[in-house]
């Protein structure tokens, strides 16, 4: 492999962006040292097993991840906003779609999943941690540290450029020779990993730590649909994981398993990554499902509607979007046994998808609904989700789909599924939980404005895609000559679509803005309970003490916080003498941290194909594994004291009924 | 793992053990001697990894220990749907290559 | 929907979980993802297999060879299975030696399919020779690597119960290796049959 281009040079924007990180990097350190922080970062931040802090973590990365990804979609609807621009040139086109798509969903939709795993689950079963706090800080860091993989390829080495999925035989050496594609590769293998690890996580921790009484049935939707999604994670992330090894050992050892030569056969890693590829959506969408379930229940004073229906509908979700993943190559000429076969089963999805959409609209029928923050995105969503899933079912019809397929129409579709699906539900989720993460209400003006911005720039860009489609303008195609442009309407349409894109940009700078701003003057919640909720999370203070629950919580039947305050409110009502018992937590680790930058230094060596240097860092890796081994010293216990003192501490600081647990 | 009641015994390995290498030398034996047509061979022997892979899951790894919501049991059970589905998935819907090629 | 459950929470074991129960479900959970790693390394192998290119097939293999291999590992998983016998028997010696005895038989069977692969790329038939070479030796070597590393694994574990005997979290450990050998002896039985038995047929 030629390695004489370590640093990517020749690209004022690539030298911009190198000063750029230089500055950044010099202003952090000089920041950490001057107002000695680092024992702070390392102590507070960089060894916590805390899930609240890892939460706060991934949100952080994944909002800085949508911004990087944000800037790789505006470029790419710079590019196309007029004919024959030369704004980017071809290779650099092919270069920001990929990374766009890879980190949209790996780096920002993934991370902003587990987020909100991490900032909710524990509180809402009534669990003081997941099952496997330091196995989630490993988690955390693996998938960080691949996220940052990738990243680097843009100023050293050189960006991949073979689409988010890197069909082979493109991904292959004949074809993508250089170490952008392996970037792609050890990036998504070592964040995958941490994936997986972190489904495991979860399914133990819903099915595991809930607090006693609280039985299965009586369990918020949320912590369901986190149930849904880590079995679809633990049923696709071993494919993930071994169709990229297939692709590493073609690349690094001369296999063939999706090569042209040597009998190798692209149509199967098509095949396989898909496999994963099309459940992966499903995984990004159910949490969002859950988080809708949560705030319409919430924000109409009302239970859910249909709640077996809904539990039924995403389990349903998780195992039936396993059989579809071919409605991504119906074209491929598998033949139509399987395209129908394939066809059917997308359909069927609908179904279940549908039975939410109206229960979640028969809950706020007759309602007394507020419309806040998180409601106007639910109610965004509704419509939104609406037309990307009737499309969606149009490119599922197979014979349909051969004039579909690759077109803006499919772009246009997808990203109505993904933005209007999963970003707005985790946007909705953000603003419905930050004041319990961080005891602060996110302002409202700015975020309307934010939101605003938000939906008319999202209908601006993506509804002339749909036509663009029809017109015959393929994804992946970096420019278009005039006469395609003007004569044949493309240019207006496109012109209009980036001006979207630019409004959903401003949307976000909104809500960067809101956040900081509400962290500065923000309203303050002192009561723990900023929306009169109903799961236990809001039963607590905000932001929680670390051992989340003094005493846990006694559950009796769903919404139980809510059943609880009425109980309250009734004369008969008797506090419970509180008792407290000392509690058990795990330990800080480095080790998390020290594994995961061995697992960059193995991905980095390997992606330059520098064999010493990649060993080396699985060394390092089997090294951390058995240093825990080793390690017997790994939790200790919170006396009756530091509980006593810290729960008077929260009381005094104004806020009410917490001792009623 | 903290009640005493294991399946485990002696008794339990040495049987498994036993079974297990039946079920291995008759597969053996019937492919070493060609004692079949190549259809029925196939499905012999798969059934005797099949049965192996039960002997295995009941006398060695005491599938049957626990007590409570058997969610291991589950997780295999789910577990082994999916791996039916990505290998006769993919040799399903790869089977066209063979035309084409 | 409200029906009373006799809820005091602090008389059950002050609402800890039972660690090493957690423990063992989680790495139960694993097992089964990997059977999905496997499966798809076998997904691969069987739509690859006939892509030989006019090289070495799955017609050649050495038969001796792995049949030994086969009852090398299934007499390993034997003996880690007495070693946890001899665990629940308070037996921390008969424990250390049935451990070894395994993690020998496992070198013994990482050794041969060293060898194996070492006489195969001799005679010309690498990695990258055919499609289904490059299947093979995935599907193999994958198997071949966590084998290897459970030996390093065990060894560990070894240590840890030299120094610190048999307590509950030494004794999770070995459940937990030794549920981690039967299962690489489950999946080579598949190995058997669809690699070797299937291919010399
Ligand atoms: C913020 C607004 C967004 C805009 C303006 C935008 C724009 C684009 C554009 C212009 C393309 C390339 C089309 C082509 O040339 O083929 C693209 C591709 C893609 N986008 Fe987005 N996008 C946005 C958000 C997202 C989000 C939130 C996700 C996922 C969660 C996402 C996932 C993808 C994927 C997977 C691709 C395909 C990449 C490929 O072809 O390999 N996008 N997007
Ligand atoms: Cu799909």
């Amino acid at each position: 492999m030629d390695n004489s281009h370590f640093f990517v040079t020749g690209d004022p924007m690539i030298y911009g962006a190198d000063v750029s990180i230089i500055l950044v990097s010099l202003a952090i350190i000089i920041y950490l040292t001057y107002f000695k922080k680092w024992g702070w970062l390392w102590r507070e931040w960089i060894t916590t097993v805390d899930h609240k802090k890892i939460g706060i973590m991934y949100l952080l990365s994944s909002l800085l991840m949508l911004f990087r990804g944000g800037v790789d979609a505006v470029l790419m609807r710079i590019q196309l906003a007029v004919p024959n621009s030369h704004f980017l040139a071809s290779e650099h086109y092919n270069e920001i779609f990929t990374t766009h798509g890879t980190i949209m969903i790996l780096f920002m939709a993934m991370p902003f999943m587990f987020a909100l795993f991490n900032m909710v689950v524990p509180l809402q079963i009534g669990a003081r941690d997941v099952a496997y706090p330091f196995l989630n800080a490993v988690s955390f860091w693996l998938f960080f540290l691949g996220a940052m993989l990738l990243n680097i390829s843009f100023v050293i080495g050189g960006s991949p450029n073979a689409g988010w999925l890197s069909y082979a035989p493109l991904s292959e050496n004949d074809f993508s020779p250089g170490p952008g594609q392996n970037f792609w590769i050890w990036g998504i293998q070592i964040s995958g990993i941490g994936s997986l690890m972190t489904g495991i996580n979860f399914v133990v921790t819903i099915l595991k730590m809930r607090t006693p009484t609280m039985r299965l049935r009586d369990m918020p939707l949320f912590s369901w649909s986190v149930l849904a999604s880590s079995i679809a994670i633990l049923g696709v992330f071993p494919i993930f994981t071994a169709t990229l090894a297939m692709l590493t050992i073609d690349r690094l050892l001369g296999g063939h398993f999706f090569t042209m030569t040597g009998g190798g056969n692209p149509m199967m890693w098509v095949n396989l990554i898909w496999m994963w590829g099309h459940p992966e959506v499903y995984i990004v969408v159910l949490p969002a499902f859950g988080v809708f379930s949560e705030i319409v229940a919430t924000f109409s004073k009302k239970r859910i509607f249909g709640y077996a229906s809904m539990v039924f509908s995403m389990i349903a979700i998780s195992i039936v979007s396993y059989y579809t993943w071919v409605h991504h190559f119906f074209t491929m000429g598998a033949g139509a046994n399987v395209n129908i076969v394939f066809a059917i089963c997308t359909m069927i999805i609908a179904i279940p998808t549908g039975v939410k959409v109206f229960n979640w609209l028969f809950t706020m029928y007759r309602g007394r609904i507020r419309i806040t923050q998180p409601m106007l995105w639910f109610m965004a969503f509704v419509p939104c989700f609406l037309v990307g899933g009737a499309t969606g079912v149009m490119l599922a019809a197979a014979p349909a789909d051969y004039q579909y397929h690759n077109s803006y129409f499919l772009i246009a579709h997808f990203h109505q599924v993904l933005i209007g699906g999963v970003v707005f539900g985790y946007l909705a989720g953000m603003y419905y939980w930050f004041p319990k993460i961080f005891g602060i209400k996110l302002n409202e003006r700015l975020g309307k404005w934010a939101f605003w911005t938000w939906q008319i720039g999202f209908y601006v860009c993506f509804m002339p895609q749909y036509a663009l489609g029809f017109m015959g303008m393929t994804r992946r195609m970096y420019t278009y000559n005039s006469t395609m442009g003007w004569d044949m309407g493309w240019a207006p349409l496109n012109m209009i679509s980036t001006v979207g894109a630019f409004l959903m940009g401003i949307g976000f700078i909104f809500q960067v803005w809101q956040i900081l701003y509400s962290i500065k003057h923000g309203e303050r919640d002192v009561t723990g309970d900023a929306w009169d909720g109903r799961t236990l999370e809001w039963s607590i203070p905000s932001p929680p003490p670390v051992y989340n629950f003094a005493i846990l919580p006694v559950v009796k039947g769903r919404d139980a916080w809510w059943y609880q305050k009425q109980e309250m409110q009734k004369g008969s009502y008797q506090k419970e003498a509180v008792k407290y018992e000392p509690i058990h937590m795990p330990n800080n680790s480095g080790i998390p941290f020290l594994m995961a930058v061995c697992f960059f230094i193995a991905g980095f060596g390997f992606t330059f194909e520098w064999w010493w240097m990649g060993i080396a860092g699985l060394i390092g890796v089997f090294i951390t594994l058995f240093a825990r081994s080793f390690q017997y010293n790994t939790d200790h216990f919170i006396s009756v004291e530091e509980i006593e003192r810290t729960e008077n501490a929260l009381r005094n600081h104004g806020s009410i009924h917490r001792t009623a647990n | 793992m903290s009640n005493q009641e294991h399946t485990a015994s002696i008794k339990a390995y040495v049987t498994g053990f036993i079974l297990s290498i039946v079920l291995t030398v008759i597969p053996l034996v019937l492919v070493l001697n060609h004692m079949m047509g190549k259809a029925a061979l196939t499905v012999s022997i798969l059934l005797a990894a099949v049965l192996q892979f039960v002997v295995q899951l009941f006398f060695f790894m005491h599938i049957r220990d626990g007590e409570g919501p058997r969610y291991n049991v589950m997780a295999l059970i789910l577990g082994i749907i999916f791996v039916v589905t990505i290998v006769a998935g993919a040799i399903w819907i790869m089977s066209f290559n063979s035309q084409v090629q | 929907m409200s029906q009373t459950i006799s809820a005091h929470v602090s008389d059950q074991n002050h609402g800890h979980v039972d660690q090493e129960g957690l423990k063992t479900l989680g790495f139960w959970i694993f097992l089964v993802t990997d059977c999905l790693l496997f499966a798809t390394f076998f997904a691969a192998y069987a739509v690859l297999r006939t892509h030989t290119e006019g090289g070495f097939s799955a017609k050649d293999f050495n038969v001796p060879n792995f049949i030994i291999e086969t009852f090398i590992l299934l007499t390993s998983s034997f003996t880690s299975g007495l070693a946890v016998l001899s665990m629940h028997k308070g037996n921390k010696k008969g424990l250390i030696r049935w451990l070894i005895i395994t993690l020998l038989l496992g070198a013994a069977f990482v050794g041969l399919e060293v060898k194996e692969f070492a006489d195969l790329a001799a005679e010309g038939a690498t990695i990258s020779r055919s499609a289904f070479l490059t299947s093979f030796f995935a599907l193999v070597g994958t198997h071949g690597a966590h084998v290897t590393f459970g030996i390093f694994w065990m060894i560990g574990i070894l240590f840890q119960l030299s120094k610190r005997g048999i307590t509950p979290v030494t004794t999770r450990k070995v459940s937990l290796v030794s549920l981690y050998w039967h299962f690489l002896d489950a999946v080579w039985i598949f190995i058997l049959t669809v690699v070797y038995l299937m291919g010399v047929m």
